[in-house]
Parts: structure tokens; sequence; C-alpha cells
């Protein structure tokens, strides 16, 4: 059997649309640099607006522990919240579906999972979006450096990783109350953020990286820095010395992240996540060095390390590639069905929970529900687990006919999904097919569709 | 197709008309020994169990006082263990077991999480099994998973975590086995075998779908059948529906019990709803009720293996010693640990009673922990499995002291 490399519009972006040229690896780059389309066609919600949100939800949790009477309120206010979340997911994916190429909503999705935050507490739901949304997506095509501090120094992460509980045992706060440091968020800036998990820090730099990160607080509007909980420095951290100041300073804060963002260990640790992400479990040496090479040169830009990555010979790897993760393939399924993305955005809560939201949940990824900082485990083998395939299995037999009132025939789907690249087998059994839908849940279900 | 897959193998059990469970054809790995004959149920109780609401020390008069008006003891309908405690009366269905001697309880236990009362840091620890702090647990594998390393002979099918939800006390290094009974892959047997030559070259694509026909055929014994098309369709879009959510635990239980009965040793699964801040009485008894299903289930379903069965129900932390003013308790620390099976010296409630007054309490708010609630699982899988003292303390739970044997099983 021979193996044919697939467009580049699969492999990084969401997709083909029917009758729709796909884009090259050029054009997709070419577009990611100029503005954000899709942001402005189907926006998010501030983090201002969660900001106050959430302050009226802990109100009205308040008022309900107090008086029986505020339990219809505070039900209300549930309900938005949950509406709210489910049409975040819905933007989210719109976004994915509409975008030319799809190549700047899955770098979103790949940095959004970079920097993962979870979790119940005040402002993590609701806020999770705004976070992805005003520190993430900016940066995808920006420096690498800009991205972690904006994405660091935002309430949403603080709150996540416990920074707002860490104290300097020697400063003013610290001594007053005997209180000390939290690690977590030092811990996993090093090893999921930055320079990785052998990028070769101790314990003692973590520790150091913490003491570095105090006085990251949350205030009324937003991030807070007080220098009372700040540990006298400097601290140096992988041999090198940041901060120092007094009083302690954020921007000393600002500056140490950016120093690390330049360091070698980051940029071979994110370069190689990017290519397990996009291409392989198992990277090519050279295109590594050539992402790296990138990074170095440009101080961190990720436009020219994606540009490296995308535009290697190594990327072209023939056959099919990882397996897509859920958001992914319900994204390419709708762009495959020609399903706008304007109706996502209309369509009732109720619509996207069943056709979407628990779908994402029963293949192994819920929206926003990754079990910790790490993301979700991004490994071809979980995704194909027997249970989440069958999962798998049942959304694409079940959702196109759900979604289309009259599905296209399985042999002309079979051009539209995967244009000329579909393999012999797949084309011999969706013409066998007993009915329109089988033949496209098969297409669907095929690796060839599963896998990018 | 000359391959003889599993789905075959199950069609022909299907045809001949017995069981698809009790068939020896058709366990994946029919021919092949089991590592061991025991087997170890391990139940999370999510959400912060209030073990002084199910096993009530009724005897210490520290309860009464911090739960005014709150039903406690055999005089509010508990049934009376041993004179000090009482069982709540939602497990009442349970008494057999105990009067039997399998059915037993721990007291005043915890992991080592302390002071952050966090639902899921504390869930974490209780599944990675590992000493306190909790930064970085979310890349940890379970102590489940290093318990399988250990049995010589484990298999992918030894180990089986059932529900939706991902099992991070069965995620590590050792295969398992995560199968909800709420997924359903229900397809004509046309559409199958259209599948099968679509994921033939996909060796990851086609073991998965193998498996996946396996369990969701032993479950729903869809093949064979003649009105898998529209019905399937349903069926399967119902499941997804669902997100796998809904299913019973008194479900999830019989499916364990069924795998555990073929060729899994170790089960795990989770039943919900104990996070009673307000209105505890009839969340408790909910949620006991759901409880006691499963380990009924459990029981039923097992037949004559659960002579060689040990139940373990555990939960993140407890909850407060005083009743709240929604008529709830929060967050807190020490609770319970519920035991069940046939290989349990049961009928009697474990553990040092730390006592309910002011200077008693963890915190000055929650029973005070006398034992590490790891040290029952470690005693429990020494007498399941053999697994000695060092590989206990240091491998499965590192950190724990085991201490003396409480002597929890026959």
């Amino acid at each position: 059997m021979t193996l044919v490399v697939p467009p580049d519009q699969i492999r990084f972006g969401t997709g083909l649309v029917p009758g729709r040229p796909a884009l090259t690896a050029e054009t997709m780059l070419s577009e990611l640099a100029g503005p954000d389309r899709m942001a402005a066609a189907f926006p998010q919600d501030s983090f201002d607006t969660r900001m106050a949100f959430a302050r009226d939800y802990s109100r009205l949790t308040r008022a309900r522990r107090d008086s029986d009477a505020d339990e219809e309120a505070f039900r209300a206010i549930r309900r938005q919240l949950n509406d709210d979340l489910t049409m975040q997911l819905a933007t989210t994916l719109s976004r994915g579906v509409a975008d030319p190429s799809g190549l700047r909503e899955r770098l979103t999705w790949f940095w959004a999972d970079h920097f993962t935050t979870v979790g119940q507490r005040r402002l993590m739901r609701g806020g999770i979006t705004a976070h992805v949304e005003e520190t993430i997506r900016p940066h995808v095509a920006g420096r690498f450096g800009d991205m972690l501090e904006a994405a660091i120094l935002h309430p949403v992460m603080v709150l996540y990783l416990d920074q707002e509980r860490s104290y300097g045992p020697n400063s003013i706060t610290g001594q007053r109350r005997g209180a000390d440091l939290n690690e977590n968020l030092a811990r996993e800036l090093l090893e999921l953020h930055t320079v990785g998990p052998d990028g070769g820090y101790t314990q003692a730099d973590v520790r150091e990286m913490a003491k570095l990160l105090t006085g990251l607080g949350i205030g009324d509007d937003g991030l807070a820095f007080r220098p009372n909980n700040a540990e006298p420095g400097p601290e140096v951290v992988m041999g090198r010395s940041y901060g120092g100041a007094d009083p302690a300073h954020l921007s000393e804060i600002r500056a140490a992240l950016q120093d690390i963002a330049l360091r070698p260990e980051t940029a071979r640790h994110i370069c190689r996540k990017l290519v397990d992400h996009f291409v392989s479990e198992t990277p090519d040496p050279d295109l590594l060095a050539a992402m790296q090479a990138a990074w170095r040169v440009t101080d961190g830009d990720l436009h020219a390390v994606m540009t490296a990555l995308m535009t290697h010979p190594a990327a072209q790897v023939p056959g099919q590639g990882r397996v897509k993760q859920p958001l992914h393939l319900i994204a390419s399924t709708l762009r495959a069905l020609d399903i706008p993305a304007e109706g996502l955005a209309r369509a009732p809560a109720r619509r996207l929970r069943r056709f979407v939201e628990r779908p994402l949940a029963a293949m192994g990824a819920p929206w926003q529900g990754a079990t910790g900082p790490d993301g979700y485990f991004d490994d071809d083998a979980e995704w194909i687990q027997p249970q989440v395939l069958a999962a798998r299995i049942g959304w694409c037999m079940t959702t196109p006919v759900a979604l289309r009132r009259r599905l296209p025939d399985p042999r002309a789907f079979l051009r539209d999904a995967l244009s000329d690249t579909a393999p012999p087998a797949l084309e011999r059994a969706a013409a066998r097919a007993e009915s329109r839908a089988e033949g496209i849940g098969l297409i669907l279900a095929s690796p060839a569709f599963q896998r990018s | 197709m000359p391959r003889l897959t599993r789905r075959d193998l199950l069609l022909r059990a299907t045809a001949i008309g017995c069981s698809a469970a009790a068939s020896p054809l058709v366990t994946p790995v029919a021919f092949a020994s089991a590592p061991t004959e025991n087997r170890l149920v391990v139940i999370l109780l999510r959400g912060a169990m209030d073990g002084l609401d199910l096993v009530q020390p009724y005897g210490d008069p520290g309860l009464a006082a911090a739960r005014p008006g709150y039903a406690i003891g055999p005089g509010d309908g508990a049934r009376d263990l041993d004179g000090f405690y009482a069982l709540h009366p939602a497990l009442s269905g349970l008494w057999p077991l105990w009067q039997a001697g399998q059915l037993g309880f721990a007291h005043a236990v915890s992991t080592p999480y302390r002071n952050q009362r966090s639902h899921f840091d504390g869930q974490d620890l209780l599944e990675a099994g590992t000493q306190a702090g909790t930064a970085g647990l979310s890349h940890a594998d379970g102590w489940l998973n290093r318990l399988v390393q250990t049995l010589p002979g484990a298999r992918r099918e030894t180990a089986l975590a059932v529900g939706a939800e991902e099992a991070l006390i069965l995620r590590g290094a050792a295969p398992s086995v995560a199968w909800s009974p709420a997924s359903r892959l229900a397809l004509s047997p046309a559409t199958a075998d259209l599948l099968s030559m679509v994921y033939h070259d996909d060796p990851l694509f086609r073991e998965a779908f193998e498996d996946a026909e396996f369990y969701s055929g032993l479950l729903h014994g869809d093949f064979g059948a003649d009105d898998t098309g529209e019905d399937g369709m349903m069926a399967m879009a119902e499941s997804l529906r669902d997100g796998g959510r809904t299913v019973s635990p008194g479900s999830l239980a019989e499916f364990a019990a069924e795998r555990l009965r073929a060729d899994a040793r170790i089960a795990s699964f989770s039943i919900g709803g104990w996070d009673t801040h307000r209105g505890q009485d009839h969340r408790m008894a909910r949620a006991l009720n759901h409880l006691a299903e499963a380990i009924t289930e459990l029981h039923a379903g097992l037949g004559a293996e659960w002579d060689r069965t040990m139940v373990l129900a555990m939960t993140e932390f407890g909850r407060t010693v005083r009743i709240n003013g929604s008529g709830g308790t929060d967050h807190g620390t020490g609770s319970a640990v519920v035991m069940a099976g046939g290989a349990l010296r049961g009928g009697q409630v474990f553990g040092d009673w730390p006592g309910l007054g002011e200077g008693d309490l963890f915190d000055g708010r929650d029973l005070m922990p006398t034992r590490d609630v790891r040290a029952y699982a470690a005693w429990a899988m020494a007498g399941l499995f053999g697994n000695d003292r060092a590989m206990l303390e240091r491998h499965i739970f590192p950190g724990l002291d085991l201490g003396a044997d409480p002597r929890i099983l026959l």
C-alpha cells in the first residue's frame, strides 16, 4: 500500500471544506501573520465581564446560605454559568469550523492545553476561556516570552496554582504570620511551561523560583502585587540571578519569565512538544534542530518556529499522523459536512450539550476538564482506548444524520473529507455501506479521518 | 476474513444461546491462567463522606452535643453495632453481611492530606496514594496501578476501571482496561464488518475496536441480533447523550462483578453525592443507598468468588463534627473506611477512637485521624496478594508507616 502525505490543511489546520481548495502551509502561515478575523467574528466574554459575574455568583452563594428564599436566584445564576460555559465552547468550536485553514485555532488549543487551568473555585469557572483569549491567543504567532508572561501573570493562573497563598518566609507577612512558600506554580512553571522535566533544574531551583514569584496575588480588579508578601531577593534559578530590588517589584518577575523563555532548554522542550502534537510521537532530529535554531535566531518567535516546522520536509510524513483530539475531530467533521459555523453560535445550549459537550466528555476530553495542569494526556493510545473509541464511533455514526437533513453520497463525501488521500480499503467500505449515515460514519470513524 | 476475532467468538457464543458472560469461550484470554484468585475492589466515595454519620459513635456524648436535633444512634433508627457505634439506617440492607462477618469498618482514618480541604486535591492524593504535598500529583500514577505492577502474570484484563471518568488510581505503567457500562457500540453486523476492514491496517484502532466490541457485547449482547440497525443507532446516541454519567452505582458494581468473576482481579469505581453541606439527613441517606446497592450487587454478582474478595470504600477526607446552619456539615479531616467481602474478618469496627471532646478534635473542628487509611488498604493487599512490608511502604504507598497488623482478613 502506498502512503500519501495528507494536505497541510489536514495536518496543521482543522480539515478540508467541500468546494474550497486546500491551503498550502505557506498560505496558512501568511494568514496566521495577519489579523485575527475569527476573534472578531466570534467574540468571547472579556475577563472583566467574568470577574463581575464571579462576584455576583459569590454574593448569591452566600445569600443562599443565610436564607432559603435566595435559592431561586442562586439556581438562576448557576444555570446562567452553565449556559455561558457551553456558549464559550460553541464559540471556540465555531472559529475552528469557520477559519479558512484552522491553523490559528489548532495553535490556540495547543497552547491553552500547555497552560492548562482547571477547577471549580471562584474565577476558575467561566474565566478560563478569557484567560486563553486574552493571554494566549494574541501570542500564538508572536513571541513565546510574551505569551509566558501574560499567561502566568494572570489571576486565573495565580489562583489555580495557589500562588496567592505563597509567602516569602522572610517577607513582612511571612515573619508576622509564620507563613511559608507554596511551590505549586514555581514547579509547574519549570516542569510544564518552560524548561521541561529534563530541563536540568533541582528542587533548590524550584524553591528559588517560588521565592521569586512571591508577592503575586489577586485583588478586586485582577492581578495584584503585594511587596509585603515578597521574599527579599535576589534569587538564583538555574544559575541566573533575578530580582533583588527593595521593595520587590512585579517587573522583576516579568524580566525573569522573559529570560527563562529564551533558555535553550525551554526551546527544546516546547519544540519537541509541538512536533509531537502536530506531526509524530517520534520526532525527527533534523526537524527539531531547525525549529530550535529558529527559536534561537528570533528570540522565541513562534511564527518563525511554526514556519520551520510546517515547511520542513520531515513534517511531510507520509500516511496518517497523530490521532485528532476530540474537539479537533468534531470541528473537522462539521467542516467536512459543510455545516455553517454561524448556526452553532445560534444553537440552543441544550443541543450543544447533546451533540458537542457531552460527547467531548465521553471521548475523554471534557471541556476545560483536564485532570491537572499538565492538560490532557496527549497520547494516541489514550485517545483510542476501547471506551473512548466507542464514543468516537458512536458520535461519527449518529451525529451527522442529526445535524444535516440530507447527507451527501458517501463516495462524494470521501473526496470532501480526505481529498485524494483515502486508502483503497476505506473507499471500498464506504461504497458498500448499508446507508448514507453508516457510509459517512465509516469514513469519519476511519483512521484516515481520525488521524491528521 | 480468516482471522478469528473476539467478536467471532462472541457471535458464536450468542448463536448457541449461552450467556456471554458465563461462557468460557468469550473471555478474551481464556487459555492463560489468572495471576491470582483473590480479588480487590476499591470504591472511591467522592465528595468527602461523613464517617460520623455512617458509623455513628453514639456512645461518645460529644456527638450528640455537636449535632443537636440530628438523628443519632439506635434511638433514632440506627442499628447498634457494639454498644458504642451504630450503623446509619440507610445501610440496614447490609445487616446480614455484618452478621455474617462480611461487613466491617475502620474509624478515624484519613489520607495524609491536611488543612487544605479541596475535594480535587484530596481525591488526587487518595488515588495517588502518596504523602501529602499536592503539587505535581496530576502527573502521578495511582496506587492500584502500582499494585498491579507487583502481581506476577498480570495482564491488561487483570485491572479494570469502571465508569466514564478517568481513573487516576489505575493510571500508570501497568496496563488496565477502562470501560463504562453506559458505553455502547451497537453496530449492525455488516457495519461492524466494514469497520473491521477499515481498521485492519491500523493496529491501534484494530485492537481497541475488538476490545470495545467485546466489552459492549458482554453487556448488551447486541451482536447476532437482527435489529441492531436503527435501534443500535438510537442506543449509541443515547449513551453519548448520557456522557456515561447516569449509570447507577448498582450497574457499575454489576459490571465489575461480572468481570471479576472472569479474568479481572482488581476493579475500581466511584460513587458521588457525599458533599453534604446542606440537608445532610436525606442526602446522606441517598448516597448510602447507592453504596448499599453497589455492595449488594458485588455480593450477588461475585457468587462463589465473594469468599476471595475484599471491598474497600474510601473517601478523600471527612466532615466537620459540628452540624452547620443548613443542617449539613463542612469539609473536615478524619472519616471512616467501609470494608466488605468474604475475605474480611468483619462484624467489627476497627481503629482507635480519638474522642470528640474539645481538645480531641483536629484543628478544633474535625475528627482526629488516628490511622492512615492507606494502612488498611496495605494490610488488605498483604493478605490478598502477599505484598511484603518493604514493597507496601516504599513502592505502593511511599512514606506509609504500615504499623501493627489490624488483622482485617480471615
